[in-house]
Formats: structure tokens, C-alpha cells, sequence
């Protein structure tokens, strides 16, 4: 039923990884959030880059509800990144159209608008950027409904913005700033690993009833190619995704780090070490449920995010699972991340959380 | 949305269409200056008398020379020469914004005694300074080229008049914030060539110790208080450094004879849509802060047009919205920019508070060095290439006898020799050792404090490989 297909993805610093691409649609259980639709249209798939298949999900979005708007600093002739190209010779300036340079602006103006019933779905050019909009998200976006009993809600409000290392970034093109959102309730933070989970958790976060971040990894936008389907799809929400099973150790993480974490597994499969790795997917509201029972198969838990490792979102899994397995747990939680620096730029190949750094915690938790 | 839409862009059209129509003759405008200035009055009577000349409406408010009744329903200020590319709409607007402008600073325009043409020591050392920013980021686009820098590096050609006409007229306690468009600006305030490419190469010796790069221009000595990445995010900086060379001045009693220590803040076009901007334009005139606010407006912001950006492109009318004078001038020509800005600093340094200047200009490259630049017209970016600052400042000390081309091919090769040993410098440089990467995240270095083992955590192999328990 299930179609495994593997794909290299390059990567400079670590080499190539593989990222297990998979399964058909019939795998993701119907989830009780109820966004899940396996509508497999035209048939084929095709193998494009992260980018592309973010470009492909902005098209089908405004295709189906003639009501959403992409906005954000230079969309209209593609974007920095090329994901919205074609999107304003398709859909008319009235849809597709620039803002000016006020990260607060774009954000409070996107609230308005999916206040009003409509989708919007903003660009922040980078991750690194979205503080100005910090205050609106967490003070207007994510109190909306509550606040208004609702009487209004923003559902229809996504933010999409590039995050993380990308090789050359410094210490403001390069952050990756989900914890802080993740901090924050009524806001959903959603990271995809690759072109057909970004495609389909795209879709699934735009047509959400609330209002959904989009970190999208900068630096998958090229190098992360795999075949995706070309109609219309989307993955649930709030459903974590066990990429590689395995029964030594838990590995947890999301976005581009997936690619270092699966390359420590396969060397850590070397010295007969047997990890499950798990994509979180979705951060906040995450699946506890699928970690919980991973964790109680292995016993041993390793978290691994590119941001600064006090206060990062693997702390609050670590309390978590801590919680929920303490008798179970055969070691202590590690977690390998970045340090507590801002983001260096000479010395980022020492700041990341890299495959041997992962190795050694691996090692170490395991021979506890 | 689409009829707005075509209605905002036939106006800007036609607004830019009459820019255009305004700066397409550079000479006469030089010619003016060459004559060693036709009357007594100051840079800014001569643009107000060129304005009655053409349709793009007068560029100083608040500084006029004629006299304006205070503020009240009664009066009305005098009227504009009309025009009849304006809408009737606009010109009512551009009356009532003309009642917002404060009395106190007419003072200033008499004040600004006839400018003479500048000395030959004074236009050598323009030329060179425009020179070295002009090589030093084509050097810098080799590089780049060539592996030996890397990251995202925002090039600063064609807009050397802004700098030059600015910074050369700053004393060393005088401070520069700029954006990641900051080689240049670091360069003309006295910063080494061989510190700023050293910066840019990652190097230890990098006036910032390699760890910013190109976005992050730092310098104590020289008061350059960066390099900003992000748009917007150093004008408060620079808000804030006024009000302490104000304090300095008057409570302390500390600054220099010639009076307040001013601040420069460099910004973009783009800028001046972003929420901090209008905050600091409201608190600098409010508390007559020693500031001027400079907008290089190179027209583009990456890919997004100023015009489309901008419900009234003309930047420098929010100035008197808030109380204080906004100035345009032509950004491709330093001997102006550099009267402009010398009745700027002067006003700031008596005291009298901050000015808004625009300067228009261009970037000969793309946003940066990753930029493929395909969205600006080769029409519009030949006729500035026509403009190109240090041409015109040549052409200008030639024909004035000022120095012969001899002596600027000179200067040139002193350059060059300049920009060749900061490379070779650059390169020999050692990279920062790799402890450096936890210094100066707190003032205490050591301030990750202790690890359970009794030594500093920093000090811990584990912490800098991300394993330690912290």
C-alpha cells in the first residue's frame, strides 16, 4: 500500500542524508483535529524542491477559496525565495500584492483581514524579522477568539517564514525563533521537514481554524528535493510522524535538523544502535500520545533543534515526557543544541547541533 | 483594491515621470554652483527658486524664506506654484501641511550664511574619500566572487555622495548608525580600510573581531554605532545616542566647544514605511534632539518599488509633520548634499534639533551580492549611471582649476594601493579562536558561571560541543 520513496538530500556540513520520504496517504489516521483529507487529485507526482511544493500549496490554496490573499515584502515578483513566483500574474494584484516594510503592520493588517473571514497569509521575509510582529501575534492573533468569546476569530490567518541556519546566514538571517511562539496559547507553530510534508501541511495550516506559524527551513528551499503529489492533499495537524522505527532510543526533532538527526542514525545504526526517529511536525498543539508511546518502547530520549538549547521547545518536551515516563526512563533526556550565544556567523559549524555532536549524546544516553 | 491600485499608479507615474523631467539635466545644475553661486543665498533658496521652474513641487517646507504666519484657521499659508500635474486634492494637502511647520525654524535659513565653493583641500579630500568607497566594494564584489567572503553583502556604489557629504563634515565624537548597507559609511568616518575588510573576511582583526561581518560595522573610536541587519532597528539607537550627547552637553556639561555632538542615522527608503522611523522622527523633535535623519533613497527596496510602496513618496514632507524641517537634495551630487548637510549639523549643533533630509540616490548593484537585479528598468539605471557621483565631482574640480587630472589619477592609485593592502591584510589575518565564540554574550566573559565539575562552564570542552549539562 505504502510506497517507500528515499531521496538524497546534499548538505555541505554534514554530507548527504537520507530522508525517508514515504508512505501513502492511508497512514495518517484520521486525527481528531479533523483536517486530514486524502484527496488524491491528478495522480502524479513530481519530483520538485521545498520551495516549489510551497509555491505548488499557495497556488492550490488560492485556486479553492477565492477569498485568500498572499501578502508579505517583495511576493509579488516571487519572493526572496521564489515560493509565491507566478502566484501575482495568476491571481491579480488585488490578491498577491507587496507590502511595505512593517513586519507589526503586516501582522495586525493580516489579523484584520482573517477577521473579516478571509485567509490570509502573510510572508515575513525571515524568521529573524517577525519580532516587530511579535507583539500582534501574541497579544491580537492568539487571543482573538478568546477574547471576543468568539464573536470573531483570525482562523484564517497564516504566517509563513523561513527559519533557521542556512550556512552564511549571521546572527540575523538565521535564528530560529519557534520557542517563543510555542510559549504562546492559541497560536499554532508548524515545521516541515521536506517538499511533500511542507505541501501538505501548508495546506492543512492555511485551511486550519486557527492561527497557524509556518517556519519553513531556508536551507531545504533548494537542496531538499522529493517527489510530491501533484493535487491536492494535506497532512493533519498536531500528528507527530515516526520516520524510522527503532527500539534503543527516541530521537525527536523537526525541519532541516531531521536530516542531521537521520544521519546519526544511520551511524549510530553502525554500532548497533537502533533509533526511532520522530518528526514532531507540529510543535504546538504537539502529539504527545505518539512520543509517549515511542518513549515507552525505547526508554531513552534525545531532542535536537538548531535554536538555543535554554528555553528552547525541547526543554518543554523533556518536562513532558518526564512527566509521563519518569518510571520508564532509563536516562536522563538529552538535548543537543545550539548553544546559549546569538547566532555566530564565523563560528556557526560550532554553534550547530551537528551529527557527531548527536553521535556522542546518543552514545552517552544509551550506555547510561 | 485594483482601481486604487490604478489610480495610485497613474499618480506616481506621473509624479515620477516628472522627477524624471526635474533630473535629467545634471550640468545646469552645476553650471550654478560653478559660477561660484549666482547671489548670497544659501542652497536652499537656489532650489526653491529652481522649483518655481518646474512641476515637482517645492522641496523645502520650513525653511522658506518667506514669512508664515503662526498656526490658525484664518491664515492660510501662501500658495504653491501652481502646477497642473497636481490634482487640486494634493495642493489643498500640501497647503495644510505647510501650517505645520514651527516658526523657530525660519531662524535658521538667514542664519546660513553663502556657502563658498569649496576649498581644493576640501574637494581633494571628497574625491578621495568617494574614491575609496567606490573601490573598496568592488573590491569587496571580487572577494565575494572569489570564496573569500561570504554571508549576505550589501554593496554600497553610487551612493558615495551621501556619505561623503555627510561624514566628512563630523568631528570624532560625532556618531553614524547605518544599515547592512554599511561598508561605506564606516570607511568615510575614519574606520581603516584594512579593519572593515578584515570584518568582512571573518577575521580577528575585523574591527568588530570577525564576529558580525559585513551587517555589523562597529568602532569606538570612531563612534560608529553599526551595522544593522534589520531595517529600521538603528534609528532609535541613534535617537537614543543624541540624547546623550545632549545631556552630555547641557547637564554635564561635557562636549565640545563648538557645541552638541551630532548624530547621523542612515537609512533606506524602504525605512520610512516601518513604525520606528515616525517614532523617533516625533521624539527627536520633541525633545530637540542633536540628530538628522538621512533617507538614501535609491528608490528600490530588493524587489519593491518605492513608489508602489509609499502612499506619498515624497519623504522628506514628514519632516514638518512632526514639527521639524525635511530637506530633499540630489544624493548624486556631494557638493550639495554636503550644504544641505552643513546646515543640518550646524542646526544641530546650536541646539535647534533634528532635520529629515533626503537625498536621492541610486545604487549601481543589485540589493546585494545574491541580487540578480532584473526588476529596475536599463533605463532608469543609465540615467543615473550618467549622474555617477565621482564623475561629476572630477568634472567639477577640472574645470575649476582645483587640481589637475594628474594629481586625482594619484589619489586613485593611493587608493587602489589602499584597497590591495587591506585585502592582503584581510587574508593574512588569523581567523578568531574558537573560545571567542562564547565572549560577550554577558559582560562578565566567564559569565556562564560555574559547571558542576567547579570549573567555568566556558572553560568545559563539552559546553562549546553542546553536550554539557548547562
Amino acid at each position: 500500500m505504502a510506497m517507500k520513496v528515499l531521496r538524497e538530500v546534499g548538505r555541505k556540513r554534514s554530507g548527504a542524508a537520507g530522508i525517508g520520504g514515504s508512505r501513502g496517504f492511508a497512514d495518517c489516521a484520521a486525527a481528531a483535529m479533523g483536517v486530514a483529507e486524502r484527496r488524491e487529485g491528478g495522480g502524479g507526482t513530481k519530483a520538485v524542491n521545498l520551495f516549489t511544493a510551497v509555491n505548488q500549496a499557495l497556488h492550490i490554496a488560492l485556486d479553492t477559496d477565492p477569498r485568500s490573499y498572499v501578502f508579505g515584502e517583495d511576493v509579488g515578483f516571487g519572493g526572496v525565495f521564489r515560493c509565491t513566483t507566478g502566484l501575482a500574474d495568476r491571481f491579480g494584484k488585488n490578491r498577491v500584492f507587496n507590502t511595505p516594510l512593517c513586519e507589526q503592520g503586516i501582522a495586525g493588517f493580516a489579523i484584520g483581514l482573517a477577521a473579516m473571514g478571509n485567509r490570509a497569509i502573510a510572508e515575513i521575509q525571515f524568521a529573524d524579522y517577525i519580532f516587530p510582529a511579535f507583539d500582534q501575534l501574541v497579544n491580537e492573533a492568539a487571543k482573538f477568539r478568546y477574547r471576543s468569546g468568539n464573536e470573531f476569530n483570525c482562523g484564517g490567518l497564516t504566517i509563513r517564514s523561513p527559519y533557521g541556519a542556512v550556512g552564511h546566514g549571521g546572527h540575523y538571517h538565521s535564528q530560529s525563533p519557534e520557542a517563543f511562539f510555542c510559549h504562546v496559547p492559541g497560536l499554532k507553530v508548524v515545521i516541515p521537514r521536506s517538499p511533500r510534508e511542507a505541501k501538505g501541511l501548508l495546506l492543512a495550516s492555511i485551511r486550519d481554524p486557527n492561527p497557524v506559524i509556518f517556519f519553513e527551513p531556508k536551507w531545504l528551499y533548494r537542496l531538499s528535493v522529493e517527489e510530491v503529489p501533484e493535487g491536492d492533499y494535506m497532512l493533519p495537524l498536531s500528528q507527530a510522524e515516526v520516520i524510522r522505527k527503532g527500539s534503543d532510543i527516541t530521537l525527536i526533532g523537526w525541519g532541516a535538523q531531521l536530516a542531521v538527526l537521520e544521519q546519526a542514525c544511520e551511524d549510530a545504526a553502525k554500532d548497533g544502535i537502533s533509533c526511532e526517529l520522530i518528526d514532531l511536525r507540529t510543535l504546538i498543539p504537539w502529539d504527545k500520545e505518539t512520543v509517549e508511546a515511542s518513549v515507552s518502547k525505547t526508554g531513552k530520549l534525545l531532542i535536537s533543534h538548531e535554536a538555543p538549547i535554554t528555553g528552547g521547545f525541547g526543554a518543554e518536551i523533556a518536562a513532558s515526557i518526564a512527566e509521563r515516563c519518569f518510571l520508564r526512563l532509563e536516562a536522563p533526556v538529552a538535548r543537543v543544541c545550539g548553544l546559549d550565544t546569538p547566532f555566530p556567523l564565523v563560528y556557526e559549524p560550532f554553534y550547530m547541533p551537528t551529527k557527531n555532536k548527536i553521535l556522542d549524546a546518543i552514545k552517552a544516553t544509551v550506555n547510561y | 483594491m485594483g482601481s486604487t491600485e490604478a489610480i495610485l499608479s497613474a499618480q506616481m507615474a506621473s509624479k515620477y515621470f516628472s522627477v524624471n523631467k526635474f533630473m535629467a539635466s545634471p550640468m545646469p545644475q552645476m553650471q550654478k554652483q560653478c559660477d561660484g553661486s549666482s547671489s548670497a543665498s544659501s542652497a536652499i533658496t537656489r532650489q526653491v527658486e529652481k522649483n518655481e521652474t518646474n512641476s515637482f513641487a517645492a522641496k523645502i517646507v520650513g525653511m522658506q524664506q518667506q514669512q508664515l504666519k503662526p498656526r490658525s484657521g484664518a491664515d492660510r499659508a501662501p500658495s504653491f506654484p501652481a502646477s497642473s500635474a497636481m490634482r487640486p486634492l494634493r495642493r489643498v494637502r500640501q497647503a495644510q501641511r505647510l501650517l505645520a511647520v514651527s516658526s523657530d525654524v525660519l531662524k535658521a535659513a538667514p542664519a546660513a550664511a553663502a556657502q563658498p565653493a569649496v576649498t581644493r583641500e576640501e574637494a581633494l579630500e571628497l574625491y578621495e574619500d568617494m574614491v575609496l568607497g567606490r573601490n573598496f566594494e568592488d573590491m569587496c564584489a571580487q572577494m565575494y566572487y572569489r570564496g573569500k567572503m561570504f554571508g549576505f553583502v550589501h554593496l554600497y556604489n553610487g551612493q558615495e555622495a551621501v556619505s561623503t557629504g555627510f561624514i566628512k563634515l563630523l568631528n570624532q565624537p560625532d556618531c553614524v548608525v547605518s544599515t547592512y548597507r554599511d561598508h561605506v559609511h564606516a570607511l568615510s568616518k575614519g574606520v581603516p580600510a584594512r579593519s572593515v575588510m578584515a570584518e568582512l573576511f571573518g577575521k580577528a582583526t575585523g574591527c568588530c573581531r570577525g564576529q558580525g561581518g559585513s551587517m555589523h560595522m562597529f568602532s569606538e573610536p570612531h563612534n560608529v554605532l553599526g551595522g544593522f541587519a534589520f531595517i529600521g532597528e538603528g534609528i532609535p539607537v541613534a535617537t537614543g545616542a543624541a540624547f546623550a550627547a545632549k545631556y552630555r552637553h547641557e547637564v554635564l556639561k561635557q562636549s565640545s566647544p563648538d557645541g552638541l555632538d551630532v548624530t547621523i542615522a542612515f537609512f533606506g527608503d524602504g525605512t520610512a514605511n516601518n513604525g520606528q522611523f515616525f517614532e523617533c522622527l516625533n521624539m527627536a523633535q520633541l525633545w530637540k534632539l542633536p540628530i538628522i535623519f538621512v533617507v538614501e533613497n535609491n528608490l528600490w527596496a530588493i524587489g519593491m518599488s518605492h513608489l508602489r510602496a509609499t502612499s506619498d513618496p515624497e519623504i522628506w514632507k514628514k519632516g514638518p509633520a512632526f514639527g521639524m524641517p525635511g530637506v530633499h537634495v540630489d544624493g548624486m551630487d556631494v557638493l550639495k548634499v554636503r550644504e544641505v548637510a552643513k546646515e543640518a549639523i550646524d542646526r544641530a549643533r546650536r541646539g535647534e534639533g533634528p532635520t529629515l533630509v533626503e537625498a536621492e540616490t541610486y545604487r549601481f548593484r543589485g540589493h546585494s551580492l545574491a541580487d540578480p537585479d532584473e526588476l529596475r528598468r536599463p533605463d532608469e539605471k543609465s540615467h543615473y549611471a550618467a549622474r555617477d557621483p565621482i564623475t561629476q565631482l572630477k568634472k567639477y574640480i577640472i574645470e575649476q582649476n582645483l587640481a589637475s587630472e594628474a594629481e586625482l589619477k594619484s589619489i586613485e592609485k593611493r587608493i587602489d594601493d589602499v584597497v590591495e593592502e587591506a585585502v592582503e591584510f584581510a587574508d593574512a589575518s588569523p581567523l578568531p579562536p574558537r573560545s571567542q565564540l562564547l565572549e560577550n554574550v554577558f559582560a562578565d566573559p566567564k559569565g556562564f558561571g560555574i559547571g558542576p565539575d567547579g570549573k567555568y562552564r566556558c572553560e568545559d570542552p563539552k559546553f562549546t560541543q553542546g553536550t554539557a549539562q548547562v
